[in-house]
């Protein structure tokens, strides 16, 4: 128990220490005048000058251009995979609505696979198609951020910056040095990086065994960094190859959280209101700490079930215990734990163990957090709904207490309200429109791979992790039917697109007004009452619209599980 | 600093896109990968290969991949869920620990019927296989699946369990079995990350390098004769 304690305050510590460095960093990236070689040999290949700054509109346009034309790109590939090299294993190419959701899926990071690595992918693909999506898709969402904090600091401005420019520094100044340099950590403490695509070995007892390798530590590094998810392998990082040791876990953990948590002192720096970004940090932080405690004391607590039947899950100096189940022993509940509050919180999906054969109370903690998809959330979107919610936080504030709501100097009014409004309802009518639509589609139940209230969970994780661009998946339900692909392919495309643009919006919209000085009447927002009214708000939000869905899965799933139902 | 206040989509949005597209995927998707594979096999050349160990030219499995052990003179791995096609029915499958071209979990939850038989045929095979009583508490990691079906480790309290079967079948003394279980018991990562834990194939090897087993099946040398 005290190491546990004392391994959480360890990986939160380094966690903050790396935010302020990287916060530091990126807000350099982002600032900074002058261009590099390659960066102006970029410009020039693209046509652009990189002196012109773009409105918001602009800008959202040439980011959902170019992500539309990424996503053609990755789509054609995959549909031409059994012409392209690297694909020793001839594997065939993806049906178009596979090859649909799969491009759809990595380019707006969610990153669900509804197909299994190992037989689906050549190593091609699992480089020009997969690890290439991985980096323009977080690049992307980063470059949301940037435009919007650049927005939100500007008087009287009608522009945000360069949207081309901002891809471009950073790809080339924060993911692909940072991927590269990952990478051979992660090749070190043995993740395959190889252009053979398998190696068969005799085991000790006389059979083969056909171990699948590949480009694993490149896309691997990118994966976390780029708070993507989707894995080389079927089974993601609890395969060996892609998390063999506590070490890497550790890694993948710190890669998740490293950019969410960065962007939150970028903000403040940007802004000049340091203050303002621990506000923002702290609220993640309170949000995660408090789900991780529930998973690890789920986790550990473990199935009374199994106890029953003589499965010792008591904790002493020779085991660890816990709920094994899914899960991989050189990782025990605790780094699980971390891992899985982690990558539920940091939207990446990218999973060391397998959600559906979590405790119920484990699996509702991953399925809150992406209801709520602002516990750091993924690399720039996180930042852009917590702030979403700050603004929200504001104008309930300004409305109890009379004052005319005001966020960092800008007058919020009712076409800023508007547009939240728009991206906060966008989320949930996506989950829960989506779930009851499948819920009474014919054929879902032949997709389920469990009964009971865990058999809706299934489905309530998928269009969750769809729509906030997770990708993780209570993993025995089969998604690849045309009816899952498409409607999940467009949970993640409305989840990705409805939060990101009216946010681009506002921010715009904030940009063209007029910061006013802090007068006695203005709320101020960089204290840690202000903290804790986003935490309340964002609670209340997202308990009012998700808890009844919640209600019909994991809660009443706990309760049978108490009472000793089966299913 | 210059603000155009008119969108010119061509030159200023689509050009741009398409070329985008293809010069990211060429340095993200092609150029950064090959180079990782360049500095990994300098570097690091076994682990990029897939640590794949040798004994006397032949390779055994990787160090990082778990096998599947049913014979009594050897420490047995976690149960595994990975499949694999049926030879006489290439629409389904069939069990097949341990296979891994395709990881695999049983992603039962924790009220699935499926889960619970499970374990309770687990439980009470490991207590009829390792000679224990009906009331003995068996480790959870020996009877439930690994998230991967690839979990090439056991718990301390697994490995003792197990112990006492293995030592009769190799003709081993009590001093001897723990010597070689703990030599090969792995702590937490800096004292904090991880699990304690012990790496099945690397404990077997390692038997099998020092005490030869008491009762050789025979089936067992032709198969790696053919090998």
């Amino acid at each position: 128990m005290l190491i546990t304690i004392a391994k959480f305050a360890v990986v939160l510590a380094l966690m903050t220490g790396l935010a302020v460095i990287m916060g530091m960093y990126l807000a350099r990236v982002f600032n900074l005048g002058s261009h590099s070689l390659a960066e102006r040999q970029t410009y020039r290949l693209l046509g652009i000058d990189a002196s012109t700054e773009m409105s918001w509109s602009h800008y959202a346009l040439a980011l959902l251009m170019s992500n539309a034309v990424m996503l053609l790109l990755g789509y054609v590939l995959l549909r031409l995979q059994t012409w392209l090299p690297w694909n020793d294993l001839n594997i065939a190419a993806q049906t178009p609505d596979l090859a649909f959701n799969t491009a759809a899926s990595f380019i707006t990071n969610t990153n669900w696979q509804a197909y299994s690595g190992e037989t689906s992918l050549s190593n091609f693909s699992q480089m020009a198609v997969i690890t290439f999506l991985m980096f323009v898709g977080s690049t992307s969402g980063i470059v949301a951020a940037v435009g919007f904090m650049r927005g939100m600091s500007r008087s009287s401005a009608q522009a945000i910056g360069n949207f081309w420019v901002d891809f471009t520094r950073t790809t080339y100044r924060v993911m692909l040095p940072l991927s590269f340099v990952m990478a051979l950590v992660y090749i070190w403490q043995g993740i395959p990086q190889t252009l053979d695509s398998s190696a068969v070995v005799s085991t000790l007892e006389g059979t083969k065994q056909q171990l699948i390798v590949g480009a694993v530590a490149s896309l691997e590094s990118i994966k976390h960094i780029g708070t993507n998810g989707g894995g080389f392998f079927s089974m993601n990082a609890a395969h060996p190859f892609e998390n063999p040791t506590p070490l890497t876990n550790l890694l993948h953990i710190l890669s998740m959280l490293l950019i969410p948590a960065a962007l939150t002192y970028t903000f403040g720096s940007m802004l000049m209101k340091r203050k303002q970004g621990w506000v923002f940090f702290g609220t993640f932080l309170v949000l995660f700490i408090g789900f991780l405690a529930l998973t690890y004391h789920a986790e550990q607590t473990g199935n009374p079930l199994l106890s029953a039947l003589g499965a010792d899950q008591s904790m002493n100096s020779l085991q660890g215990g816990g709920n094994l189940e899914g899960k991989e022993l050189r990782f025990g509940i605790a780094d699980t734990s971390l891992f899985v509050t982690t990558t539920t919180g940091a939207t990446t999906g990218s999973v060391n163990a397998m959600h559906d054969s979590l405790t119920p109370l484990g699996g509702l903690v991953a399925l809150a957090q992406m209801m709520l998809n602002c516990v750091f959330g993924g690399d720039g979107v996180g930042l852009i709904n917590l702030i979403q919610y700050a603004i929200l936080t504001v104008f309930f504030v300004g409305m109890m207490i009379g004052r005319s709501p005001e966020f960092l100097g800008k007058k919020i009014e009712a076409k800023e309200i508007k547009l939240v409004m728009l991206s906060v309802l966008a989320h949930p009518l996506c989950v829960l429109g989506f779930t009851a639509l499948a819920t009474v589609w014919p054929g879902t139940l032949d997709s389920l791979n469990n009964l009971g209230p865990h058999g809706f969970s299934e489905l309530l994780y998928a269009y969750t992790s769809g729509t906030a661009n997770n990708g993780s998946a209570f993993a025995g339900f089969n998604a690849n039917t045309p009816f899952f692909n498409t409607t999940i392919g467009l949970a993640m495309l409305l989840g990705r697109f409805f939060t990101m643009l009216p946010l681009l919006a506002v921010a715009g919209s904030l940009a063209a007004k007029k910061t006013l000085s802090e007068s006695a009447g203005t709320v101020p927002t960089a204290t840690p009452l202000f903290m804790f009214l986003v935490v309340f708000i964002i609670l209340v939000v997202g308990g009012l619209t998700f808890l009844p869905a919640l209600a019909l899965g994991p809660l009443v799933e706990q309760l049978l599980m108490l009472s000793g139902q089966t299913f | 600093m210059t603000f155009p206040t008119k969108i010119l989509m061509w030159p200023q949005i689509i050009r741009p896109a398409l070329i985008a597209a293809v010069l990211f995927m060429l340095i993200t998707g092609l150029l950064y990968p090959l180079l990782t594979v360049l500095a990994g096999q300098t570097l690091f050349p076994f682990q990029a290969q897939g640590s794949v160990i040798t004994r006397d030219g032949e390779t055994l499995g990787s160090a990082l991949i778990g096998q599947n052990f049913t014979q009594p003179y050897y420490f047995h791995s976690r149960p595994s869920m990975t499949q694999m096609t049926d030879p006489d029915d290439p629409s389904s499958s069939i069990s097949h620990p341990y296979n891994a071209a395709l990881s695999a979990a049983s992603n039962h939850g924790p009220t699935s019927k499926k889960l619970l038989s499970a374990v309770q045929d687990r439980v009470q095979d490991y207590r009829k296989l390792n000679g224990l009583s009906a009331n003995t508490a068996v480790p959870v990691d020996a009877v439930t699946a690994s998230a991967s079906g690839l979990d090439p480790h056991i718990s301390l309290a697994n490995a003792y369990l197990q112990a006492q079967r293995v030592r009769v079948n190799r003709g081993m003394s009590q001093e001897q079995i723990l010597a070689v279980v703990k030599a090969h018991s792995v702590p937490r990562t800096l004292g904090l990350f991880g699990e304690p834990r012990i790496n099945v194939l690397q404990l077997n090897i390692a038997l099998d390098e020092q005490f030869k087993p008491v009762l050789p099946t025979t089936q067992l040398h032709e198969n790696n004769h053919e090998e």
